[in-house]
């Protein structure tokens, strides 16, 4: 049974260059990606040059500018709301003795992690279809209800860890220094949870962005976002066009992240 | 507006009406089979001014007792009096009573005079007010120059001077202090030891201070409460805790003791050996423990009268004194702590037939 | 306990109800309960344009594995349908191994970098994580396709002399899913190794154990809960793909996913995609059940 034996006890034979070979596989289409939307021909495999030519395109695409804005309107209103709900939810269910039923509420919290997007999508047209022939109503309520519903979860994480991390002393020091219930949360709770719901309100908005199975089922007619478009415009010819919108995409989404975490290595 | 807390007077006057009055104080954890009582029938009267310790071993029910006077917990049933009102079920931010944590739970977010003006901002104090009670706290606990700084800055020591200040500017009636120089290394426990007995007798406030250390209960406190499993066992001056034991426990924890097993009749017990020893305050009757600490036993000559007859076993050396341990004629071991003498003349060897001897005076005779 | 104290808690109960209840109602409304709705239609009648008729029938039931023949109304096995949750399971299962075989060796290699240098390594499992799913398998099928990248090069090196048929085939679909789904079988897999006491590795090598025992019998054994959730992280995803089947795999190699999506579609059977997508969900349940069984009994031992 005796091997060759360097002796490294972690170390473990082929790992670390599949390891290697892993985050290079990783990066490598993206980077691809990238680079071609910076190609001055129409190819995305060919190079012809560096331009900005697919930047200009896509900024003067008016299509591209509706859908953008759309996808960011919901991204905001998403994720505003979900933080809100969720900051509300892990509130109730930290930090205090457990009671009966808290597991049903982290269930429920946690479900759209559970259940495959294509599913979700599925129902939520059927019931949304239903709801609009009842009342009529086609606006972006519906994308709003639920992108709020899947982010819930994304945003609640954090905030629920953030308010597990703190001294349990803290709010009953506020208490014992006169402060009201009211005036802890605002005097202490809150402002030691902010980086927690930023960090949330950052991962509910990027998982908000990304998705595109639930925005296909639930949008109504003319109520394309910014992923659905993408994949509409798959079908059709492939240009740089679309790796220059998917590069500013990318940037959009390493800026939030990287800033999610910042907030939440930080501790003081 | 919640009661005004009290004026603070100058020096320790300690005064015969209670601050604080607990009265059969139960507190249950759990329900049905799980439950844990963590109090059993508790009543215990601290003095105003004084420097009252809760003592005992982790899981004792200190710090319950001392959730129950802050107001973090309801007693399942008996009543807390703080200056004869009821204030049983008052919530924490309605009673004129500040602690000092264990964790010390300074706020994170805030500069140290924002932590101490933090009470008094919630008494809706005026800023200049807070301003100058702040200031002059800052000078009480000489940390003039941080102010400004976030606590997380602070070493260990300035945390500790930090919580206090918070706990003591709002003027409070008690201050409860719930283990805070548990997390301080030995030199600075030393050094804060006198820092809060002088904080205590300059502000005159009642302290209630929760330790499982009986040397820093010893040293600061003027009447100590001694709790096991829920109840406390003894209540009384240092000396008199000491001294005077009133149960096995008690005995135990405090200092070190030897137990003996003795038969008592008309004021005589007969000890192993049949050695007779008059104890003629005691009117105890049949089998008894008797406690003596090992600085009040005398090592003599095996043929002196009254000494019970000893075997050395072995000794240990300890610097300043040696422990002796000797085995008597029943087999009890007895330790006697021996003074270093300037000679520095050595233990007696082991094996050695001896005499033990202990003055009548010394012999505490135990309830249990 | 005392009136004063059982009336606290049954305020702290009460509001904690009260905070939750918000994000209960949005996730009743926007999450669960139309789940509830889809099953109730999943025992209905197909509506000729769509939709469905409020007539009972079992008919979407029986259509998961039967069709009716046009000619002699008798029931057979629907081949398509076989042919397509074969694919699925096959796809998946191949997913999630692949991403085991080189998820567990990345996972190992991050926790033992230094411990400064080990936030860097995760960080770069986590950028792809949270990066636009759409993106990166549009990333990927802009390489494999047939004027892509790797075709041309290829074809200029000389390597080939046709373009490789990957874009629209299962491999393609492979691929893409273990590319895509990895980070999730690295990040627990990872969680579970940095727990690991290396210092077990050194009593096994000090008991003669060689570097595949250590592994098989020390490591693995030790870290299976994690690789229980990665592997359940991988699955459960795979299993309900959309985008990379459709982006990848082409209208041809379709997963369960793409053929629900079918029946909202051109197919206009809602009720059959409704029951399809019940039985997604109890596939699902199921492995979400074996994942919290083997994550409770691992726990109690450590």
């Amino acid at each position: 049974m005796a091997r060759k034996t360097y002796f490294d006890v972690t170390r473990l034979p082929g790992f670390s260059t599949i390891a290697v070979i892993v985050f290079v596989m990783l990066y490598a289409p993206i980077l691809m990606l990238v680079i071609y939307s910076f190609n001055a021909g129409s190819s995305v495999a060919i190079w012809d040059g560096f331009s900005w030519r697919w930047y200009v395109t896509a900024w003067q695409n008016e299509q591209v500018k509706e859908v953008t804005l759309r996808s960011l309107m919901l991204a905001a209103s998403a994720a505003t709301i979900s933080t809100a709900l969720a900051t509300m939810a892990a509130l109730a269910t930290t930090r205090k003795r457990a009671f009966r039923g808290q597991t049903a509420i982290y269930v429920a919290i946690n479900q759209p992690l559970m259940v495959p997007e294509i599913v979700t999508a599925v129902a939520l047209l059927i019931l949304f279809a239903a709801v609009k022939v009842a009342t009529g109503y086609q606006g972006m309520g519906y994308l709003i209800l639920a992108h709020t519903a899947f982010c819930i979860p994304f945003a609640y994480l954090p905030i629920r860890a953030r308010l597990e991390g703190m001294d349990m002393a803290l709010e009953a020091a506020a208490a014992d220094l006169y402060a009201s219930p009211w005036q802890g949360f605002r005097h202490v709770t809150l402002p030691l949870l902010m980086p927690g719901i930023a960090a949330g309100m950052m991962l509910a908005f990027v998982t908000s962005l990304d998705d595109v199975v639930i925005s296909l089922f639930v949008k109504s007619a003319g109520q394309d976002t910014l992923p659905t478009y993408l994949l509409a415009q798959l079908r059709r010819q492939v240009s740089p066009e679309i790796n220059a919108i998917s590069s500013v995409l990318l940037l959009l989404t390493l800026v939030l992240l990287t800033t999610f975490f910042l907030l939440t290595r930080k501790k003081d | 507006m919640q009661s005004q807390p009290q004026q603070q007077g100058k020096g320790a006057s300690v005064s015969e009406d209670p601050a604080v009055e607990v009265r059969h104080a139960i507190k249950q954890f759990g329900q049905g089979d799980s439950a844990v009582r963590a109090l059993d029938d508790v009543s215990v009267s601290i003095r105003r001014g004084e420097f009252f310790t809760l003592l005992g071993p982790s899981g004792c029910g200190k710090t319950t007792l001392l959730r129950l006077i802050a107001g973090f917990e309801t007693p399942t049933s008996g009543q807390i009096l703080l200056d004869g009102q009821d204030i049983t079920n008052l919530p924490p931010n309605k009673r004129p009573v500040n602690t000092v944590f264990q964790s010390y739970a300074l706020f994170p977010h805030l500069t140290v005079a924002e932590n101490i003006g933090f009470g008094l901002k919630m008494l809706g104090q005026s800023r200049a007010d807070i301003a100058a009670r702040t200031a002059e706290m800052l000078a009480l606990v000489q940390l003039e120059a941080m102010s400004t700084r976030k606590t997380a800055q602070l070493s260990g020591g300035q945390q500790q001077r930090v919580a206090l200040a918070r706990a003591l500017a709002p003027r409070p009636k008690v201050l409860l202090l719930d283990e805070p120089l548990s997390a301080l290394d030995l030199k600075l426990r030393k050094e804060m030891q006198s820092e809060l007995k002088r904080l205590q007798t300059e502000t005159g406030i009642t302290f209630i201070f929760v330790t499982h250390d009986q040397e820093e209960a010893l040293t600061m406190s003027d009447r100590i409460g001694v709790m096991s499993r829920g109840q406390i066992n003894q209540i009384g001056a240092p000396r008199e805790i000491y001294a005077h034991p009133t149960n096995r426990f008690v005995a135990d924890f405090i200092g070190e003791t030897n137990f003996l097993i003795a038969r008592m009749q008309g004021g005589v017990a007969t000890l192993p050996g049949d050695v007779a020893l008059p104890l003629p305050g005691s009117r105890a009757d049949g089998q008894v423990t008797l406690a003596v600490r090992p600085e009040h036993v005398r090592i003599v000559s095996r043929d002196t009268a009254g000494a019970l007859p000893a075997t050395v076993s072995h000794s240990v050396y300890f610097g300043t004194d040696s422990h002796v341990h000797l085995r008597l004629a029943d087999g009890t071991e007895v330790v006697s702590r021996q003074q270093t003498d300037a000679e520095g003349a050595a233990s007696p060897e082991a094996g050695t037939g001896v005499g033990v001897s202990f003055p009548a005076g010394a012999v505490q005779v135990l309830e249990d | 306990m005392s009136e004063a104290e059982s009336q606290r808690r049954a305020d702290e109960v009460r509001r904690s109800w009260l905070l939750s209840t918000p994000a209960l109602i949005v996730l009743f409304l926007g999450a669960m309960g139309p789940l509830l709705i889809m099953v109730v239609y999943s025992f209905l009648t197909p509506g000729r344009y769509g939709n469905v008729e409020w007539v009972f029938s079992l008919d979407a039931w029986r259509g998961i594995l039967f069709t009716r023949d046009i000619f002699d109304d008798t029931l057979k096995l629907a081949d398509a349908h076989l042919t397509i949750f074969w694919r699925s399971l096959k796809l998946s299962l191949m997913t999630t191994i692949l991403a085991f075989a080189v998820g567990f060796p990345t996972a190992w290699f991050i926790a033992t970098r230094p411990r400064h240098m080990r936030a860097f390594w995760l960080f770069l499992i986590t950028i792809p994580f949270w990066t636009n799913l759409l993106i990166r398998t549009f990333a990927i099928n802009q390489i494999i396709r047939n004027e892509g990248f790797l075709n041309t090069a290829l074809l200029k090196l000389g390597v080939i002399s046709a373009p490789l048929q990957l874009i629209y085939t299962d491999t393609a679909v492979f691929i893409g899913m273990v590319y895509v789904y990895l980070p999730l079988m690295v990040l627990p897999l990872y969680a579970a190794i940095d727990r690991f006491d290396t210092r077990l590795l050194e009593a096994g090598y000090d008991l003669y154990a060689s570097r595949l025992t250590v592994l098989r019998r020390i490591i693995f054994p030790i870290v299976k809960p994690g690789i229980v959730a990665g592997s359940i992280l991988v699955f459960i995803p795979a299993l309900g793909a959309y985008v990379t089947p459709r982006v990848l795999g082409g209208g041809k190699n379709m997963m369960i996913g793409n053929f629900i999506e079918l029946q909202f579609g051109q197919g206009r059977n809602w009720p059959l995609g409704a029951a399809l997508s019940v039985v997604l969900l109890i596939i699902v349940a199921a492995a979400l059940l074996v994942y919290v069984r083997f994550a409770n009994r691992d726990s109690t031992h450590g």
